[in-house]
């Protein structure tokens, strides 16, 4: 039987608390972090991304000691972004326990930041966000700084250069569908899928297990993330964390994979 | 007391948080003389086969690692590229390892493997214990975290410990006497890695 990853987005504020946004803007509290990760690690979770989605906007530093107090209750591969300028940066959260660096507006500015990255730590250990949204006119534009300024760049373009820069993962995020559970953007993950040799994870818009297959399945993402799905309970509801059982991920996912 | 080996080969961070989750003391040493006065060892690693091989060298701590291992007969875990260094060699490199245990390193076949999956194997793999070995973990459907593009290759398959897949089967663990390897990360692999973090401690 084939496994996919199965991966649940935390997201903390300039706080440090765990919050959801939708669609990039409006924010959710939804609790601690360090306690989300413990419920997790009950929850038998695959993997974990922990998102400082202030960090760039702040000019700031990755959150070292509280990242710190985060990783160590995890026991289970975890991914950090937000604030991450340097080989120094990355060095000092693999140093906390971490298994990836997730790069995004300074990586799209300074591809040789995930070219030093890759080469010091192996390419499996960085991974490059791209967060996305229609634009005016149509098709998909890449934005940095939390969705605040545009690249010019399509998802297709970005994750070339992204690949060809030494990233081992890309990490792609429909803006337009963060927090509206309305179904991952096919369309966009199968275009880049298909552009690049490196895995994409879908991210963006998932409502529930049955949306993970297609992801994989018709868009050809190798891995699925989702962050509303896992903390509220359902749509519109509070805030429960929460993930599939492995019997579940089992007959709905894993065994309907070719 | 569980001696961790720092040869700068990866960071052992995660192991050390997960064996005091476990209530497990340990110490992260490059020091020959607290090798030489270890009574149990786990040596990680991640990284390239020659380059792991030649700190454990430059470090002067293959020598007290071997004597433990051999003469003293200290339980050894090798996880990841510590455990690929327990072989006599691998296809990665040019240096010869431990040799401790009756297998070598090889790369992934890529021709075995299929154009559908990648090398580096990155990911969870649902991973079974061949029965009666010491290491080996009465858990329902374990699964453990693997980053590799090497496996090791036994002599003799009853030296495996464990097998898993990743377009064929191969050797996921090895255990010979007091020398044990697995090619997962333990340290990452949830409740699944913390048993087996649990049985080494208590061997």
């Amino acid at each position: 039987m084939r496994r996919v990853r199965v991966i649940p987005v935390l997201t903390i504020d300039r706080d440090r608390r765990l919050v959801k946004t939708v669609r990039f803007g409006k924010r959710t509290y939804i609790g601690d972090p360090i306690n989300a990760v413990r419920i997790f690690n009950t929850k038998m979770v695959d993997e974990l991304l922990l998102l400082d989605i202030d960090a760039t906007v702040d000019g700031r530093a990755p959150p070292f000691e509280a990242i710190g107090d985060i990783v160590e209750e995890a026991f289970l591969p975890m991914g950090y972004g937000g604030g991450i300028r340097s080989v120094e940066d990355a060095a000092a959260l693999f140093a906390l326990g971490l298994e990836k660096v997730v790069l995004s507006s300074e990586a799209l500015t300074r591809p040789a930041l995930v070219t030093e990255i890759a080469e010091r730590f192996g390419a499996q250990a960085v991974a490059v966000a791209l967060p996305h949204a229609k634009k005016l006119l149509g098709g998909q534009q890449v934005l940095t700084r939390s969705g605040k300024d545009k690249t010019g760049l399509s998802p297709v373009e970005a994750a070339k250069a992204m690949a060809a820069a030494g990233a081992g993962e890309i990490i792609l995020t429909s803006i337009d569908r963060d927090g509206k559970w309305s179904g991952y953007d096919l369309a966009t993950i199968a275009d880049v899928a298909g552009a690049v040799d490196v895995p994409v994870v879908a991210c963006g818009g998932a409502s529930g297990l049955d949306d993970f297959l297609p992801a994989i399945q018709n868009g050809g993402a190798s891995a699925v993330a989702a962050s509303s799905l896992f903390v509220y309970r359902a749509s519109g509801q509070g805030v429960l964390i929460s993930y599939p059982d492995e019997g579940d991920l089992r007959d709905h996912l894993f065994q309907q994979l070719d | 007391m569980i001696t961790i080996v720092d040869y700068d080969a990866g960071n052992p961070r995660s192991i050390i948080n997960m064996l005091a989750y476990l209530g497990h003391r340990a110490e992260l040493t490059g020091d020959p003389d607290r090798i030489a006065k270890a009574d149990r060892l786990i040596l990680p690693g991640v990284g390239k086969f020659d380059w792991g091989m030649g700190r454990l060298h430059e470090k002067g701590l293959a020598a007290p690692l071997d004597e433990a291992v051999t003469a003293r007969k200290v339980p050894m875990l090798g996880i990841c590229l510590g455990a690929q260094l327990l072989t006599r060699g691998s296809e990665e490199g040019e240096r010869p390892g431990f040799g401790w245990v009756p297998a070598r390193t090889v790369a992934f076949d890529r021709a075995r493997i299929g154009a559908k999956l990648k090398v580096p194997h990155i990911g969870w793999a649902d991973t079974e214990w061949s029965t009666g070995c010491r290491l080996s973990v009465p858990t329902a459907d374990p699964r453990y975290y693997y980053v590799h593009s090497f496996h090791i290759l036994c002599d003799d398959p009853a030296t495996e410990l464990c097998r898993a897949t990743h377009g064929y089967g191969f050797a996921a663990g090895v255990e010979r006497d007091n020398v044990f390897g697995v090619q997962f990360h333990p340290e990452k692999s949830l409740s699944f890695g913390m048993a087996v973090l649990r049985q080494f401690a208590g061997l």
